[in-house]
């Protein structure tokens, strides 16, 4: 790779893209010049904060030390795709409705780290929350409200997975009655 | 007349969620963090490596000979744009790179332009400095009468009266001497019954916005534009226009949602400096700082306090006694107006007939100290609580029967001789009493686990002179946009005046824009600080969308209409320009609340503040004696919020003003070998995280109208910081018998001290 770096290809947000990646440069910088995006922020440069958090094939990790030549051929994923045409993601609704964040900067990293614990363990107790975004700080401390919007999207998006079972359920009754 | 409407949608009282919310949560909100000018150069600075030294020379060949690099510039390159290049709210002593001296380890001494931020970085690294070094002093006390001179002759700015005889002084490093005389202290201890006295000191933090600093200038034709992650756009432009000698509306200030703030984004921090390197340039200039360089840029004051009271036999305090000498680091930014401001609530929110306050804003050789949260009273309470506890052990009567005893009362006179209203110190504390025996008694532990409670209360004044000016906008569809150069750094400013407007308008508040600060078309407004916002610019866009109503209202009159018709505002505006979205109204307000100067000899006034905020906390802790290990397992603030214009916002603002405060309390410090900070990035440096939280916290509001303030409210963004860290040492205390004076209260502190009163105590190895 030159100093100026290879063009490299990745699918990000669920596209396929290509950029001119110098080997020095971040992901979070890559992020930010070559596509506009900038939900993942650098706060503390030394991959403490969350504020720079990313998914890589995903795996959440601190875009502000991840080497943006390194996600070639990978799939990335940022706060900038949980929302769905305009609509909040589950996780998102909960935190503008609990009041979860106020100067908002940390805010992608939180949200992006509590869809990811609310994929792996659908009903965390309020130990595996805390111990689960124990890597993103809030210099605002929000955190009391962050912990009540997690457990608000966990008991919604269970209710909602609930009612989609039984939907599923009636309707292959149907065809069984069919 | 608004009071009459009912209950606009979102308007006054509603926990409506906050305007940008949806910004906020998919990570498009717009920050100076994100701003990118076309033909941009980035600056990387070059800092002092000495504390105290005068500069031989700066060699910065190496610098210039790396391929990208556009310029490196120093002090004297400065002042070819900037011939007086000294700027500050307070004195004009801070200049904008190193000129002749550097004062302190990570002073800016030049900076390297780029496009490529990364070459500009890799430039800095190359730029060697050769210094004399000077004797250099750290400590606010040794600073009194030490060899080492800050500076050489003191430039009070004009700014604000009380400074004007220090002006010219040399040889010393007092930036500011503020007393307070009420009464005979000294005859009144010789009366007392008991006498008290004991010292305390508070450590040097920092605010640690995750944003760090970042400021960027434009030039233009015969103007200059600076974006700026500032909390005040109307002084940033003011000052930079005078350093300059521009005409004001030559300066464009803009700014946009803050990272946090916290106090830390006050006055001028890179504002002058991108400015100059624009100017020097002729090309736009970002300086986005790391985490790190954050430590060097500002820092609370660290501060050490002697106080001293005299009590009668009946448990009553009748005299009190306190000296404050506040580290103010190199430059003084804004803090002689901590020293004198806060100084003269001192002696705590206590009921006191003799009262002598002596407070000292010190020049140091480290980072410059300013405002921060609290804006020092975070570190009076710290000392007038631990005493007050002290205090009631030492009689043997209860803490809250003492503090109830002697506590300031509305209608009686504070120490300044400005009589109380609307402060319910009394109810504050009744409040978080009852909520602390809630939970029944406290088991108080065994073995090596202990247990106890702690209380503290303290107040603060708000800000004056000050003036907040506004404007509402009505377009012809009836919504409104708001024009405030109060600054959303996270405390929910838009959300709550979108909310005064819209029940002032009588509309929901989803019909309400906030325009972002921007002094080219907004009104001047002092500055977000000092939790004045919600009571000074809401009492402006009041007055300014109540303008905009009467306005509306003749209107009616002039399309023939009775005051009363009920017509929708978008068909008033049909008759009355026949066009569609034809026309608007543009109503207009000012506030400036009542003030009467201090007296310079007495420090009394009778008219110090439009309001008080008063905050307590309750804490109730768990000490391992075997490692020290302090855990906070429940904590209660209670503060006067006037009426909450939007409880839920007033909730976080106050159990995260809390949580701000136990970082400081516990862990939080700034360490300097020889003025070298040895811990500024937040590996080496720890705040707050989620496994910090206490098991329980909860917050309680007093909803006491503030008879004086924009629909009853008043600020509420420092309440929850003033009680937290006496109250924690205060539950220490009670757990396991040692009192803690200084902070913050490591396990290190906390097990040194059970050794000592153990008669083990260890050696500092």
């Amino acid at each position: 790779m030159g100093p100026d770096g290879d063009v490299i290809a990745f699918k990000l947000n669920g596209k396929e893209v290509t950029a001119r990646v110098a080997p020095h440069h971040t992901l979070v910088e890559v992020l930010r010049n070559e596509f506009g995006l900038f939900g993942a922020r650098e706060s503390c440069g030394q991959g403490l904060c969350g504020c720079c958090t990313v998914l890589v094939d995903g795996q959440a990790v601190s875009g502000c030390l991840y080497l943006g030549a390194l996600v070639a051929g990978a799939e990335v994923g940022t706060v900038e795709s949980l929302a769905r045409d305009g609509e909040l993601s589950c996780v998102q609704q909960a935190f503008v409705e609990c009041g979860a964040f106020q100067c908002g900067f940390c805010t992608p990293g939180f949200v992006m780290m509590a869809s990811q614990l609310l994929e792996r363990n659908p009903d965390p107790d309020e130990g595996e929350i805390r111990d689960y975004l124990a890597g993103n700080l809030c210099r605002c401390a929000t955190y009391p409200q962050v912990v009540e919007a997690v457990r608000c999207a966990a008991s919604r998006q269970r209710e909602s997975a609930i009612h989609s079972i039984h939907f599923k359920t009636d309707k292959e009754e149907d065809k069984h009655h069919a | 007349m608004s009071q009459d409407i009912p209950l606009a949608s979102g308007g006054v009282g509603s926990s409506t969620p906050r305007l940008e919310s949806h910004a906020k949560v998919t990570g498009k909100a717009e920050y100076i963090h994100n701003l990118r000018l076309p033909g941009m150069l980035h600056g990387k600075i070059f800092r002092s490596s000495v504390a105290h030294g005068r500069i031989l020379g700066i060699d910065t060949r190496a610098a210039q000979a790396v391929p990208g690099v556009h310029a490196v510039v120093t002090g004297e390159d400065v002042l070819r744009v900037i011939p007086d290049p000294y700027y500050g709210p307070a004195f004009h002593d801070q200049p904008i790179l190193a000129l002749g001296k550097v004062r302190y380890i990570g002073e800016p001494v030049a900076v390297v332009l780029a496009a490529d931020p990364h070459v500009a970085e890799e430039a800095a690294a190359l730029i060697e400095a050769e210094y004399e070094e000077l004797p250099a002093v750290f400590d606010e006390i040794e600073a009194t009468n030490s060899e080492a001179i800050v500076h050489e002759e003191l430039r009070p700015a004009g700014t604000f009266p009380d400074l004007k005889h220090l002006k010219g002084r040399k040889n010393t490093n007092i930036g500011l001497d503020f007393r307070l005389r009420r009464g005979d202290v000294e005859s009144a201890f010789a009366r007392a019954e008991h006498v008290f006295e004991h010292r305390f000191r508070v450590q040097p933090v920092m605010h640690v916005p995750l944003e760090p600093f970042v400021s960027a200038a434009e030039p233009g034709d015969r103007c200059l534009t600076i974006h700026s992650a500032t909390q005040m756009p109307s002084f940033v432009r003011i000052e930079i226009a005078r350093l300059l000698g521009w005409p004001d509306s030559q300066v464009r200030v803009k700014s946009a949602l803050l990272g946090g703030g916290f106090g830390a984004k006050v006055y001028i921090k890179l504002e002058a400096l991108v400015a100059a390197l624009a100017l020097i340039a002729q090309r736009p200039v970002k300086i986005s700082l790391r985490m790190e360089e954050q430590f060097y840029t500002i820092t609370n004051h660290a501060a050490t306090v002697r106080i001293k009271s005299g009590v009668n036999a009946a448990g009553k305090i009748t005299a009190r006694h306190c000296e404050v000498w506040w580290n103010g680091g190199a430059y003084a930014d804004i803090g002689p107006r901590i020293t004198q401001k806060s100084g003269f609530t001192a002696a705590g929110p206590y009921d006191i007939e003799h009262v002598h306050i002596d407070s000292y804003a010190m020049y140091t050789n480290l980072p410059p100290a300013g405002a921060m949260r609290g804006f020092g009273v975070p570190q009076l309470v710290w000392a007038y609580e631990s005493h007050t506890d002290m205090i009631a052990r030492a009689l043997g009567m209860d803490p809250l029967e003492f503090r109830m005893r002697n506590i300031l009362r509305d209608g009686r006179e504070h120490a300044t001789g400005t009589v109380m209203r609307d402060t319910p110190i009394d109810r504050v504390l009744a409040q978080l009493a009852e909520r602390m025996r809630r939970q029944g008694p406290l088991d108080r532990g065994q073995g090596s686990v202990r247990r106890g409670r702690g209380i503290a209360v303290g107040i603060k004044a708000s800000i004056s002179p000050t003036t907040s000016m506004a404007m509402v906008t009505v377009a012809a569809d009836g919504s409104a946009s708001v024009f405030s150069n109060t600054v959303d750094m996270g405390q929910g400013s838009d959300t709550a005046m979108a909310q005064i407007v819209a029940q002032a308008l009588g509309i929901p508040v989803s019909m309400v824009r906030t325009v972002r600060p921007d002094t080219a078309v907004v009104p001047y407004d002092m500055g977000t600080l000092g939790s004045r916002s919600t009571f000074h610019m809401g009492h402006a866009l009041r007055a300014a969308a109540e303008d905009a109503r009467r306005q509306l209202d003749a209107m009616k009159a002039e399309v023939g209409l009775a005051p009363d018709a009920a017509i929708p505002i978008g068909g008033l505006f049909l008759r009355r320009f026949g066009m569609r979205g034809a026309g608007n109204v543009t109503g207009t307000g000012t506030y400036t609340p009542r003030y009467a100067p201090v007296d310079p000899e007495t420090g009394l006034s009778p008219d110090i503040t439009p309001y008080w905020m008063t905050g307590a906390a309750g804490a109730e802790v768990e000490v391992d004696t075997e490692t020290g290990h302090v855990t906070v397992t429940r904590l209660v603030n209670v503060a006067d919020a006037g009426r909450a214009i939007n409880p839920r916002i007033v909730d976080s603002q106050l159990s995260g003003a809390s949580i701000m405060q136990l970082g400081a309390t516990l862990y939080e410090h700034m360490q300097f070998a020889q003025g070298e900070l040895t811990n500024g990035a937040l590996a080496y440096y720890k705040i707050p995280g989620m496994h910090d939280i206490p098991a329980s916290i909860e917050s309680g509001l007093v909803e006491a109208e503030q008879h004086s303030g924009p629909f009853g409210a008043k600020g509420v963004g420092e309440s929850a910081s003033f009680g937290v860290s006496p109250a924690i040492a205060n539950a220490i205390e009670d757990a396991i018998g040692v009192r803690l004076t200084e902070l913050p209260l490591t396990p290190e502190v906390v097990y040194r001290a059970l050794r000592a009163k153990d008669g083990r105590a260890l050696t500092e190895e």
